[in-house]
């Protein structure tokens, strides 16, 4: 038995499809072509024409020392982001799994900082950690530590990527807490049956029997980092100092936008594209064969 | 070897009492089913056996040891789960030999029970396979064999055989059983099913609603069971219940319900027999037919007869083997005479 709706009318479908097809094009199609086709260009200094540079913008980009020290920011940022987002949400995920009382409430709570918005996270630990007035740079220095992300590129580097975390946390918490509670019971209990303390347990048994679970959110999380915490940068260090924490999204930002270097820019949004290309590639081939154990 | 001794156990959850005080001896190397219909608390009792349940009053010993206290891996027993609880990414080897690398086993030790127990349980040819790849029945094996390479004081089984199709159930239930006697290992073994429990049983424990009614030998339980719930429950098809006013000659004064099983009903002419109604419906069996008769009461009466199906709507009269007629009083129990 065939179980598929049938149209009548043949134009019908492709009414339905339209407004979403169209929000595709004219917001994601668009630009794209837009990007590469501007990467290929080079403005004037006065932005009134454009001269046809072929791929010199990409040799020129590769060969500048900023933006390779940008790819080592992202690639550093992004590691720290993906890790630290990972493993705490890991951590609340097995201890929610264990608790029985009140696991509601404990676990609404958990799921909240995913509803703020990136902006507004990015303005909370500014506000903590504000060299003058932050509660938190209060505390640190109580304890004798003198905190100014303003000047200090590593700290800089840690407020950014704790709230950029912060935020993934309830995301990964949500699908890894699902991941723990689809592992039958039984099988824990016979493997405390078998002498496994709770840690031996976890990483022969919970662990790898939530790698797909791991490994879908790796490349999230990764995306993540990559492309959506541009708003947590921009509010809190604005890529600084210096160029300490200038991702390569916000190098996009700020060389196009503020800098006005729109082929350069442009240029780099499409390595950008490639980077996601391949990113969902390799999400799709996992997709495609989940259950790898 | 071992024993194993519960003691007035009791389970509550919040404020409700599930298991309402058991006691229970279990001799060295005796295979004990636990029986009754689901919800009595049968894997609730097995699992404060294993100790992933805590025991809320009463004692349990293991082998003469205060086990209330222990960890499930110092109770020194293994368990076999309903849906058999194989670690899905381990092969049958190392499903196997899981336990026994966790007690620091050496590693040729390891091999040679792990290939001891393939052998036993004819799995040999699977070792390196993953429980996804293997039938059910397969599965069931990998799961005993888990079991059995721990060599363990007793071995404890929660339904083990229900996710099995009716063919595979049968052979797997002798297999267990033969296994059970080669090991000799003492084994408590849970399932709602009581042909299981008269088939494979020394003695069974039939529960009901959080208490053991009747503790004895199949053959003992089913000829005296020691309630009208016992009755009930044990035996296919059930025992008939006959209201003691329809036979006031023999019914014992204080009986409030008579009971007889099938096999001791008889059918004759409508005229000859203890008691008389129309055939309801039949079903043929092969070797013999159970007739339900309709009493003039309305209740049903289960006549095994080895004759052919009757027309239903026929007057037909019952004969009764009186000396197998049993009563029970008010309050369900038996009356012993
Ligand atoms: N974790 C629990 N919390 C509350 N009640 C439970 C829990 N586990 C079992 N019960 C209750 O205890 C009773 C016995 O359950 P169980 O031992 O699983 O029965 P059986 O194995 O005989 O079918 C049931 O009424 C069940 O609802
Ligand atoms: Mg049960």
């Amino acid at each position: 038995m065939e179980n598929r709706v049938t149209f009548n009318n043949r134009w019908l479908p492709f009414l339905l499809i339209a407004p979403q097809l169209l929000v595709t094009l004219v917001f994601f199609f668009w630009p794209a072509g837009q990007a590469v086709w501007q990467s290929m260009y080079l403005p004037d200094p006065f932005g009134l024409s454009s001269e046809y540079v072929g791929a010199e913008n990409f040799w020129f980009l590769f060969e500048d020392p900023y933006y390779r020290a940008s790819f080592a920011t992202t690639a550093i940022f992004s590691s720290l982001v993906t890790l630290s987002s990972m493993s705490v949400a890991l951590f609340l995920a097995v201890m929610a799994d264990r608790v029985i009382k009140g696991s509601g409430a404990y676990r609404t709570l958990l799921i909240w900082p995913y509803a703020v918005a990136p902006a507004i996270a990015g303005v909370l630990w500014l506000f903590m950690f504000n060299p003058s007035i932050g509660v938190a740079t209060y505390w640190l220095k109580v304890l004798g530590y003198d905190w100014n992300h303003v000047l200090n590129g590593t700290e800089a580097m840690g407020l950014v990527v704790a709230a950029a975390s912060w935020k993934q946390i309830s995301y990964n918490f949500l699908f890894f807490l699902a991941g723990l509670q689809a592992i039958p019971k039984s099988v824990i209990e016979a493997a405390a049956i078998d002498g496994a303390s709770f840690a031996k347990r976890f990483w022969t048994i919970v662990f790898p029997l939530l790698s797909p679970t791991t490994f879908f959110l790796l490349v999230v999380n990764i995306v993540y980092a990559f492309f959506e915490t541009f708003a947590v940068i921009h509010t809190i260090t604005a890529g600084g100092p210096r160029q300490d924490t200038t991702i390569l999204v916000y190098k996009v930002f700020a060389d196009g936008f503020v800098g006005q270097d729109l082929g350069s820019s442009a240029a780099q949004s499409v390595v950008l594209l490639f980077i996601v290309g391949l990113l969902t590639i390799v999400q799709f081939k996992f997709i495609e064969r989940r259950v790898h154990y | 070897m071992a024993t194993i001794t519960l003691n007035a156990v009791k389970k509550t959850y919040g404020k409700t009492e599930v298991i309402h005080g058991v006691d229970l001896d279990v001799a060295d190397g005796e295979l004990i089913v636990i029986v009754g219909p689901s919800g009595c608390g049968k894997s609730t009792l097995l699992r404060m056996v294993a100790g992933l349940e805590t025991i809320t009053a009463g004692e349990i010993s293991i082998a003469g040891r205060k086990v209330n206290d222990l960890e499930p891996h110092e109770r020194d027993i293994a368990m076999v789960f309903q849906n058999y609880a194989l670690y899905p990414h381990m092969s049958v080897r190392k499903n196997l030999a899981y336990g026994l690398k966790i007690a620091k086993i050496p590693t040729d030790e390891i091999n040679r029970r792990v290939a001891k127990a393939a052998k036993m349980l004819q799995l040999d040819d699977y070792l390196d396979r993953k429980p996804r790849q293997l039938s059910g029945g397969q599965r069931q094996r990998v799961a005993m064999g888990r079991a059995i390479v721990r060599e363990p004081a007793a071995f404890l089984f929660d339904e083990p055989l229900s996710n099995l199709d009716a063919k595979l159930r049968v052979q797997m239930r002798m297999e267990i059983k033969a296994l059970q006697r080669e090991l000799g290992v003492t084994s408590l073994y849970v399932t709602h099913d009581q042909v299981e429990a008269m088939t494979m049983a020394d003695r069974v424990v039939v529960m009901n609603a959080g208490i053991a009614e009747q503790i004895g030998p199949p053959l003992e339980v089913y000829r005296n069971p020691a309630s009208l719930f016992v009755a009930g429950f044990i035996g296919s098809p059930p025992m008939n219940f006959i209201n003691p006013a329809l036979l006031s000659d023999i019914a014992p004064a204080e009986a409030e319900t008579l009971g007889i099983r099938p096999e001791h009903c008889a059918l004759t002419t409508a005229e000859a027999g203890r008691l008389s109604g129309t055939v309801a419906f039949c079903e043929a069996l092969g070797a013999d037919t159970l007739v339900h008769v309709r009493m003039a009461d309305g209740s049903l009466l289960i006549v095994r007869s080895d004759g052919d199906p009757i027309e239903t709507g026929e007057a037909v009269g019952v004969s009764l083997e009186t000396p197998e007629i049993l009563g029970f009083d008010s309050d369900g129990r038996a009356i012993r005479s």
